[in-house]
């Protein structure tokens, strides 16, 4: 198991964020994580980066609990975040951009090797690799926030709504490269509100509600069962 | 004629010194997101500091300012640490504000007690008398070209800092967005402190021209020149390390020429004034940025 969370709880001041829930990821995988707004999801992803501490429970990544763990050292066991909301440095370059994310490693011609598969992945941050990250388009910034994780050579990404603000076709654009990441061998936790993709990009997911873990399954049956379909696909 | 460029060259001098202790205010906005009012206090601590082992001990002023920067760094690593660190989340903004302020009393009164009320005369840094052009018709002092030449290279030094280091990559990514920051590795309380500590011995080094320039050291004497430090910073745009540099400048020289031509009780009035116009005209300041969110 490469991330196993057990009996995690986290509180905002009084209020439980997260009510002791459990859930894992295999190598591998690509995992959905679904439910409303306000569910906790955010929340979930913010503990496991280490933005958030939890009050109860385990984040257990290979097989050691790093709940603990100061977040800015995460990054180098390999867990790297696509925070909701793109969160690029607006007023670097694409380039400087990318370069953060690879902020721990210090090897230079390793990291020229990953910004050029970077540039290959993503051909039109290649193009306006020297534009000022806050003048580009929003399907853009979500691009660089994702080449900005992979930097970083993660193990697991964590992706936060990575098709919240796009166009249709922008959105499709993003899924196509999410899978082509997976392929290429990176573990991928996915929080979405837009279910029907999570769960036909997905192999398992868990549905969160309020803070807890309702329901789980292989996605493709999720995909067909009544109450997820009512609730959450819109049908 | 030259009597104007007398106050010219006065005012890049006194402006220099405000724009070296901008510079530290506007750091520590930019990468802490907060506004360290104890930090012209900073700045008495570091002329007593000079004093003591100057003055009293005859060290040699170099040697003293070092040990000020010393001390005045471990001063502010210290003061975040214990006292501004611990409510960094806290639910208001105005905690770590009222705090600064509450350190900013604590230092004076600190001071007021160890060396009590009485002014103490500061020997100046810089025994070059200066020079004197036009035959003799405009005298430029030693500690007034120091002054300039050295915030010059403070800005210069800052600049490359920032711009071509790890550590300065790492101040700028915590400046755009700290969580996102956080996410790439970075240290953030690392990073802050790294920039309290570069405020603090700027601090320090500003003390001792200060001093020099106006030789009378109080437990006040940080005061004043700290908030108008804080003008300049909002003069040139608070977060921007040249915004600092060009605000204090043009502090420095408008208060003197104000003093020169104008009045000299009016000088400060004339300061803040031009706070009140700037926040009116141009709220972000001469170099500031418009705060734009891409949603």
């Amino acid at each position: 198991m490469l991330l196993e969370i057990k009996g995690l709880s986290v509180y905002y001041g009084v209020i439980q964020a997260l009510k002791g829930i459990d859930f894992s990821v295999d190598r591998g995988e690509i995992v959905a994580l679904i439910g409303a707004n306000g569910a906790g999801k955010t929340t979930t992803l913010h503990t496991i980066s280490g933005m958030i501490e939890p009050k109860a429970g385990e984040i257990n990544f290979e097989g050691k609990d790093i709940s603990k763990v100061p977040g800015h050292l995460r990054v180098n066991m390999g867990i790297a975040q696509v925070p909701e909301g793109r969160r690029v440095f607006a007023d670097m370059t694409v380039e400087e951009n990318l370069k953060m994310g690879a902020y721990t490693r210090r090897d230079k011609a390793e990291l020229n090797d990953t910004m050029s598969m970077i540039f290959d992945r993503f051909p039109r941050l290649k193009e306006r690799r020297n534009q000022i990250s806050g003048t580009l388009s929003g399907g853009e910034q979500q691009m660089l926030a994702m080449g900005r994780a992979l930097m970083s050579k993660p193990s697991i990404l964590l992706l936060d709504e990575p098709s919240m603000g796009l166009s249709p076709i922008m959105v499709n654009e993003v899924f196509d490269i999410i899978r082509s990441v997976h392929e290429d061998g990176t573990t991928v936790l996915l929080v979405e509100q837009n279910a029907k993709k999570a769960l036909n990009i997905a192999d398992r997911a868990y549905v969160l509600e309020t803070g807890s873990i309702t329901t789980s399954g292989n996605a493709s049956d999720l995909l067909e069962d009544d109450s997820i379909r009512k609730a959450y696909l819109g049908d | 004629m030259m009597s104007f460029l007398t106050s010219f060259v006065n005012g890049l001098s006194l402006g220099s010194i405000y724009a070296i202790i901008a510079l530290g205010y506007t750091m520590v906005y930019g990468i802490a997101k907060m506004l360290n009012f104890a930090h012209g206090d900073f700045i008495m601590v570091g002329c007593y500091i000079i004093f003591i082992f100057s003055s009293n001990l005859g060290l040699n002023p170099v040697a003293a300012i070092l040990i000020a920067i010393v001390l005045c760094t471990l001063l502010g690593i210290t003061t975040e640490r214990v006292a501004y660190r611990p409510l960094r989340n806290a639910a208001s903004p105005l905690a770590v504000l009222i705090t600064a302020i509450g350190v900013s009393y604590f230092l004076e009164n600190l001071a007021l007690l160890i060396f009590g009320a009485d002014t103490k005369s500061f020997t100046s840094v810089v025994p070059w008398a200066g020079i004197s052009l036009f035959g003799g018709s405009l005298q430029i002092q030693g500690i007034t070209i120091v002054t300039i030449l050295v915030s010059l290279l403070i800005l210069i030094f800052l600049q490359l800092f920032v711009h071509k280091t790890r550590e300065g990559q790492a101040m700028l990514a915590v400046s755009q967005d700290r969580g996102a920051a956080m996410l790439m590795g970075i240290d953030v309380n690392k990073t802050i402190t790294l920039t309290f500590a570069i405020g603090s011995a700027l601090a320090a080094v500003a003390g001792a021209l200060l001093a020099s320039a106006y030789p009378s050291l109080t437990p006040y004497t940080g005061a004043m020149p700290g908030i108008k430090a804080f003008v300049a910073a909002v003069l040139g745009g608070i977060g921007s390390i040249p915004g600092a540099m060009i605000g204090g400048l043009v502090l420095g020289i408008i208060e003197i020429l104000s003093r020169t031509y104008i009045s000299s009780q009016l000088a400060d009035a004339i300061v803040f004034g031009i706070l009140v116009v700037v926040l009116i005209v141009r709220p972000t300041g001469i170099l500031g940025k418009n705060i734009q969110e891409k949603v």
